[in-house]
């Protein structure tokens, strides 16, 4: 991991996007809108792992999925390598598509079943028509898989005949096939057992080091955020509620909602553990169709003022110790040490 | 449950350590082929339609071989006295026909009439069926609403009234479409094709909206495909199996449907033969010659039947959840 992080490889500002509610045939169009990803900005730096992390249904893969374009953003700018790619069309994204790649979660479904291994990693040279010559393509998927740690004997097998972190090799090898600047891994662990996990981790590091990858890193462990991010980003309800490099994340969150989610973290040392002040949320993820006025967070908040929180909307700032937070009242480092097991103050 | 570890050949004394060869799976089509000669009612039913498929080919050599007459060589000895055919004998083993046409001869040569009309419409149908079915499914939208209402009518179009009118409305001079349907056999194909279609359209749609749900239509997507490239090399290799057995299904109905065209004279025209034209002239009077409905009528009993039983057999044999 040599590559310069100061220059930023992707920006991305203010991106929106907004699914409409379908209803019924007769009362079309009066259905809202799910704010799925509702004003997002951040920078990824060439070389680095940021981390995404969040609850389900936070917009953490619809992030992904409008950085790689597979889906329309309803507004804001995605700059690519200083081009804006978050109007392109179809045909215009194609060569780009080289530089970018996605990692998906479910190693399950995202292989064909009736291809063999040796056609679904050549897939991208042929898409892109590159190493025409077929002995030749053979030998570039027979790299990329011995580069991945599968046996390049296997070309001709099919996905089911593997286990599930092999699937998820082929989906990397895949992934890394037309050598691109920047991998989005949707969860790509969350689907396996968490012996495997450790594997495509180190898989993916190694990677990275090699090939001077640009990774974001999409998770909803913290553990394993913690192993591969160089900064993170806690999304909540469709909003980045705080960014920070991962010492300073899991050192002293600043951010209530992240000191809620660092606290849930279990505690292996069953002393520690009783002395913990954990703070537990109440209630649910409120409903991205309708989310709360002001601070998004306001209404599960256990510092939410009212008349502040559910009135004036915190914007992102630095706050102590580095960390960018929205947030009116951040964390104290006595809150921090009190209820975060992984904190350093 | 019976005997799951069959599905897989295992080298014995090769551990995991030795990887290269050390299991070697059998390929679905191994897989599928095992299954389906363990079915015997299936695998007789695939006997006798392959018989049955040399038969027609060999149609002319047959009929040299038992040293039958030709099936438009009228015999008039054949007739007794007072014209009526004469029935099974020595010479003639399923009897004549009122003409004095020998049945046997023209039962072999209604097998090349029925599988033809059945084969080439089930073809016809399964690929309009299949392009027509993976549009509307993977485009969704307004253009699934277009398909999909029109293929409603289709289903609702009555489609034996549409065969006989377009029959008629053909049969003069050089047919409809500036001769592309003829009377014969291209009506009766492009009938019972446009009958056959909107079901497999309506089948096909439903597997592509699940398939196109799945993540690896994503990854081809994120990869850059077209797509027209995502729909043949992504979605069409998993429609294969669903496809054949339903082709398999509907091949027995689209002979039924070419039978009941000809019975009506409205399928090929005479002097061919067909099973379903050889039933309908005898229906003026089986009461006496019985031979002349009952043979056609066999042949294509144990036809229709044969092929049911081999749709049945694919159905169990390529459903990964059967274990036989």
């Amino acid at each position: 991991m040599t590559a310069d992080r100061q220059t930023p490889l992707i920006e991305v500002r203010d991106l929106v996007k907004h699914f409409p509610i379908r209803s019924g045939f007769l009362d079309r169009g009066k259905g809202g809108v799910v704010h799925a990803v509702d004003g997002v900005s951040f920078d990824v730096m060439q070389g680095e792992t940021l981390g995404l992390v969040g609850e389900s249904g936070c917009g953490k893969s619809t992030t992904a999925r409008l950085i790689t374009r597979l889906l329309d953003p309803t507004s804001g700018s995605i700059r690519f390598d200083g081009r804006d790619i978050a109007q392109l069309s179809r045909k215009e994204l194609k060569p780009l598509r080289r530089d970018m790649q996605m990692i998906f979660q479910d190693p399950y479904s995202s292989l064909n079943p009736r291809k063999t291994v040796g056609s679904i990693i050549s897939e991208p040279f042929l898409i892109h028509g590159m190493e025409k010559d077929d002995a030749k393509r053979r030998k570039l998927v027979e790299e990329l898989m011995d580069q991945v740690g599968l046996n390049p004997e296997h070309y001709n097998r099919r996905p089911h005949e593997f286990s599930g972190g092999q699937r998820q090799r082929i989906g990397v090898a895949r992934a890394i096939a037309l050598k691109p600047k920047v991998v989005v891994a949707d969860e790509p662990v969350s689907a396996l057992d968490v012996s495997i996990q450790a594997q495509i981790l180190n898989l993916l590091r190694e990677l990275q080091r090699d090939l001077g990858l640009t990774i974001i890193f999409i998770a909803h462990d913290l553990s394993v955020v913690r192993h591969m991010c160089d900064r993170i980003a806690v999304m909540y309800l469709g909003k980045i509620v705080e960014l920070a490099d991962a010492d300073a994340l899991y050192g002293h969150p600043r951010h209530p909602y992240t000191g809620a989610l660092l606290s849930s973290v279990p505690v292996p040392d069953p002393v520690l553990a009783r002395e913990r002040k954990q703070t537990v949320l109440g209630g649910d993820v409120p409903s991205p169709a309708n989310p709360p006025k002001a601070c998004r967070f306001h209404t599960r908040c256990p510092k939410a003022v009212d008349g502040t929180c559910d009135v004036d909307e915190p914007q992102l700032e630095v706050k102590e110790g580095g960390n960018i937070a929205a947030c009116h009242f951040p964390l104290a480092d006595a809150e921090v040490a009190a209820a975060v097991p992984t904190s350093e103050v | 449950m019976s005997t799951p570890l069959t599905d897989i050949a295992v080298d014995p004394g090769a551990g995991p350590e030795s990887e290269s060869v050390a299991i070697a799976a059998r390929t679905p089509l191994e897989l599928f082929w095992r299954r389906l000669r363990q079915d015997r009612v299936a695998f007789a039913g695939l006997v006798f339609v392959v018989l049955l498929i040399l038969m027609a080919i060999f149609a002319p050599l047959l009929v040299k071989l038992f040293g039958i007459p030709g099936p438009n060589t009228q015999n008039a000895q054949a007739l007794d006295d007072f014209g009526t055919p004469t029935g099974p004998s020595s010479v003639h083993l399923m009897g004549v026909d009122q003409l004095g046409r020998d049945v046997f001869s023209r039962v072999i040569y209604g097998s090349r009439v029925s599988l033809e009309a059945a084969l080439l419409s089930t073809f016809f149908a399964v690929t309009l069926g299949t392009i027509v079915g993976m549009v509307a499914g993977f485009y969704r939208g307004w253009i699934d609403t277009v398909l999909s209402r029109t293929l409603d009518v289709m289903l609702g179009f009555p489609s034996l009234l549409l065969g006989i009118g377009l029959a008629s409305a053909c049969s003069f001079g050089n047919g409809c479409l500036g001769g592309l349907i003829k009377p014969g056999l291209t009506v009766v194909i492009v009938v019972i094709a446009l009958a056959a279609f909107p079901y497999i359209a309506r089948i096909v749609r439903g597997q592509v909206l699940s398939l196109r749900e799945k993540e690896f239509i994503e990854a081809s997507r994120s990869l850059g495909a077209s797509d027209l490239r995502t729909i043949f090399r992504e979605i069409l290799p998993n429609l294969v199996a669903p496809i054949i057995v339903y082709s398999t299904l509907i091949i027995p109905q689209n002979i039924l449907f070419e039978a009941s065209l000809s019975f009506l004279g409205v399928g090929v025209q005479p002097p061919t033969s067909s099973w379903g034209q050889m039933i309908g002239d005898a229906s003026g009077n089986f009461g006496e010659v019985w031979w002349y409905m009952l043979f056609p009528g066999v042949a294509l009993v144990l036809t229709v039947l044969a092929f049911n039983l081999i749709g049945d057999g694919l159905q169990d044999a390529l459903d990964p959840k059967g274990d036989r």
